[in-house]
């Protein structure tokens, strides 16, 4: 349990963990709690603007950018991902695409925060022992 | 040696802006302003960079961040923008703080494609990071600040003595050597001539009364600015006109010429944006050079060419210096970061040379003459007959090329248009009504039919060897567009700015197309041709001198360039031994009629 939330550190959150002190002991549920409200607004424009005909990419391209832009900063690199190839779509015009690939980008997003969750949820029991680990 | 005293005390703000007497915590309470409508990102960076101990305010909109900006002047020591925001696009941004306050200013974005963030540099961006942000990179923003505020004491070390000038250097030994190595040929008597230069140039400054308070840039102010240029037209903007349509008590006709400098360039980079095509072409092998080239190159060919007291001679042979270098490449780089870096540091060199240089009165027309008389004979190599066909008009076309300093804008601009081939030849006369010296000049006609013949040749000798030839097409039109506006300012005759401006741009559009500046010197000839015999005509004194001290400074690194890219040694050696020559000459004595003859037939 222990590695596989190394593991898990690791690919999610990348440097956030480290901004992690004492003077924000929470800093990254705090980050990652901003992450998931800003971005469910996102995540609903942009469902809208996929429904739109015809699709406004240049509206859409921004959105994900936007998106992209929060999702790298937490670490978030499987969205992230899938958000640069949205954008793609966005640039060649290709709707389809681009829907296709927002269900992928969703998928993820709920993958990521189910493991958030289950991390945040995990670090709460360990409490100071995770913590004191953390530090190596 | 000694670093220049007087500039430390009066640098505002913040006490360890002195880099020498820097603190221990230096960086450790560097006021930061984080602008980024993400707020992920707002918080993460923030978090980021107070644990770099620096000072944060966070800002979510570009609007608020920019009356932040208004309302607190001298408030913060460096500022980061997202690119993309919905209120106001990061690019906007960087725009009005450039123009208002000068601060450095740190782009980021999750968009790393080379089109963003080459615009990031062109307009003005000092870093540009690429989300996620990570803490190394904040760890060193703290540099961007030292070099604006290194920066900054050049401006008023050269305000204050003419010694600086020295002192920069031995900062920089680097350059140093490349100098004085390069320069022993040529140098060696303008040392002294140099020295008494210095005399003379503290005691003017000493009675001057240049040291003007800085004119703060409201976004009111700016806006009555803007109208005022508007109405009069930017082409035909000039200070004096826009002053009296401002009508603001206590502003300074150098106040709206500086303002309009920077404006000027501001309206090029926002249309610059295909530069980024260009950045494609000229970046690659460089890339890394850029930065870390311009600072040094850049800041101090400005500091010399604006301290006045240099005589062209000395200015030129620094010139000669990148040649001397096996790795040329460089050179040319170091030509937009004048551009660039130095946008807002030329005023007062400005009126410095204004008064610097009337030493030159009577000389600076042959004197000129012989620097650039170089030009012509390294081309002859490609475009020996093209040259002869037109020695004549050649040979006037020197003589005016050097009375004034515009070529450098002039000399890429005109350079470009003609170097679109057929049709340039249109371009060209076309370009020329909205300068009012076309017509008026009696051998216009004649120069300007010339180099559009020898234009063409060139070009297609050219076009073989060139790379990055293609990509730069777009910038050509840009930088046309641009032209004009410069044409109206040089007509102007009376302003400096201008020529300073036209110095600066030099850089970036011979480094558009490297392959070129052949032609651009031939065209150039031409097109100056035009602009020098205005000039003649309506003679300001001042600015004519002026305009040919800082011609050499161009026309050498043109030569540079040309050199860079034919890569060819002996033309190189060539040349370098022409523009020695002519640099002995000048010093020794400044009728050089009989020079152009001499060298021209080469």
């Amino acid at each position: 349990m222990q590695r596989q939330l190394a593991n898990m550190k690791q690919s999610l959150f990348d440097q956030l963990e480290e901004l992690q002190d004492d003077a924000n002991p929470n800093f990254v549920e705090e980050v990652v709690t901003l992450y998931y409200r800003d971005s469910a607004r996102l995540v609903q424009n942009i469902d809208k603007a996929l429904e739109k005909n015809p699709v406004d990419f240049v509206k859409l391209d921004s959105y994900m950018h936007q998106f992209k832009g929060s999702s790298s900063s937490i670490g978030a690199k499987k969205v992230k991902i899938e958000c640069t190839q949205f954008r793609e779509y966005c640039r060649v015009g290709n709707g389809e695409g681009c829907k296709k690939t927002f269900q992928q980008v969703k998928r993820e997003y709920a993958t990521l925060r189910k493991k958030l969750e289950a991390y945040f949820q995990f670090a709460r029991q360990v409490g100071p022992v995770e913590k004191a680990c953390r530090r190596k | 040696m000694n670093p220049p005293p007087m500039s430390f005390t009066t640098s505002p703000s913040v006490s360890w802006k002195s880099v020498d007497a820097v603190s221990d915590q230096f960086p450790a309470g560097l006021r930061v302003l984080v602008v980024d409508d993400d707020p992920t990102c707002l918080r993460i960076l923030e978090k980021m960079l107070r644990n770099c101990l620096y000072e944060v305010t966070k800002c979510s909109r570009a609007e608020v961040a920019l009356k932040l900006l208004r309302d607190n002047k001298d408030g913060f020591d460096v500022v980061i923008s997202d690119v993309h925001m919905p209120d106001m696009d990061g690019f906007k941004l960087l725009e009005h703080i450039g123009l208002e306050m000068d601060l450095p200013v740190i782009m980021m974005s999750a968009d790393d494609s080379k089109s963003v963030v080459m615009k990031g540099v062109t307009h003005g961006a000092c870093d540009y990071l690429i989300k996620p942000v990570r803490m190394e990179a904040l760890k060193n923003i703290w540099q961007h600040v030292v070099r604006k505020t290194k920066h900054e004491w050049k401006e008023k070390d050269l305000e204050h003595s003419g010694s600086v000038e020295d002192g920069e250097r031995n900062q920089r030994p680097n350059e140093d050597v490349d100098y004085s190595s390069s320069a022993n040929e040529g140098n060696w008597k303008s040392s002294k001539r140099r020295k008494d230069e210095d005399d003379e140039a503290e005691e003017r400054d000493d009675t001057s009364t240049m040291k003007k308070p800085r004119v703060v840039w409201s976004s009111e102010l700016h806006q009555q600015f803007v109208t005022a240029v508007n109405q009069l037209g930017i082409d035909k903007a000039v200070p004096k006109k826009i002053l009296e349509l401002m009508n603001v008590p206590g502003l300074t006709r150098e106040n709206v010429a500086s303002h309009l400098q920077k404006y000027r360039l501001y309206l090029r980079r926002l249309s610059g944006q295909h530069q980024n095509g260009l950045g494609n072409s000229f970046m690659g092998p460089t890339d890394a050079s850029f930065g870390s080239i311009s600072p040094l190159n850049g800041l101090d060919l400005q500091a010399l060419a604006a301290s006045g007291q240099i005589s062209p001679h000395s200015l030129a042979t620094i010139q000669v210096a990148p040649l001397n270098r096996p790795t040329t490449t460089k050179s040319p780089i170091s030509v937009p970061s004048l551009d660039q870096r130095n946008i807002f540091s030329f005023e007062n060199p400005k009126i410095r040379f204004l008064e610097g240089q009337q030493q030159h009165n009577n000389s600076s027309n042959n004197n000129q003459v012989n620097l650039l008389h170089g030009i012509p004979t390294n081309m002859d190599s490609k475009q020996l007959t093209t040259l002869h066909q037109s020695p004549q008009p050649y040979s006037n076309m020197n003589m005016h090329v050097h009375t004034q300093g515009i070529p450098s804008a002039v000399l890429a601009r005109n350079g470009i248009e003609n170097v679109r081939g057929p049709t340039s030849v249109v371009d060209f006369s076309r370009g020329q009504p909205g300068n009012s010296s076309f017509s008026l000049v009696g051998n216009s006609g004649i120069s300007s039919l010339a180099s559009k013949g020898t234009i063409q040749e060139g070009f297609n000798m050219e076009t073989k060897g060139s790379r990055g030839f293609v990509p730069n097409y777009d910038v050509f039109s840009e930088l046309n567009q641009n032209r004009s506006d410069d044409w109206g300012l040089h007509n102007v005759g009376s302003t400096l700015n201008p020529n300073v401006q036209g110095g600066l741009d030099v850089g970036p559009s011979v480094l558009v197309q490297p392959g070129f500046s052949s032609f651009k010197q031939k065209s150039a000839l031409g097109n100056n041709t035009n602009i020098g015999q205005q000039l003649n005509s309506s003679l300001n004194d001042n600015s004519l001198r002026i305009k040919a001290e800082r011609l050499p400074n161009m026309g050498f690194h043109q030569n540079g360039l040309f050199n860079d890219h034919f890569g060819q040694e002996d033309l190189m050696s060539a040349l370098l031994k022409q523009q020695q020559e002519g640099l002995g000459s000048v010093e020794t004595e400044f009728g050089f009629d009989g020079y152009n003859l001499d060298n021209l037939p080469v």
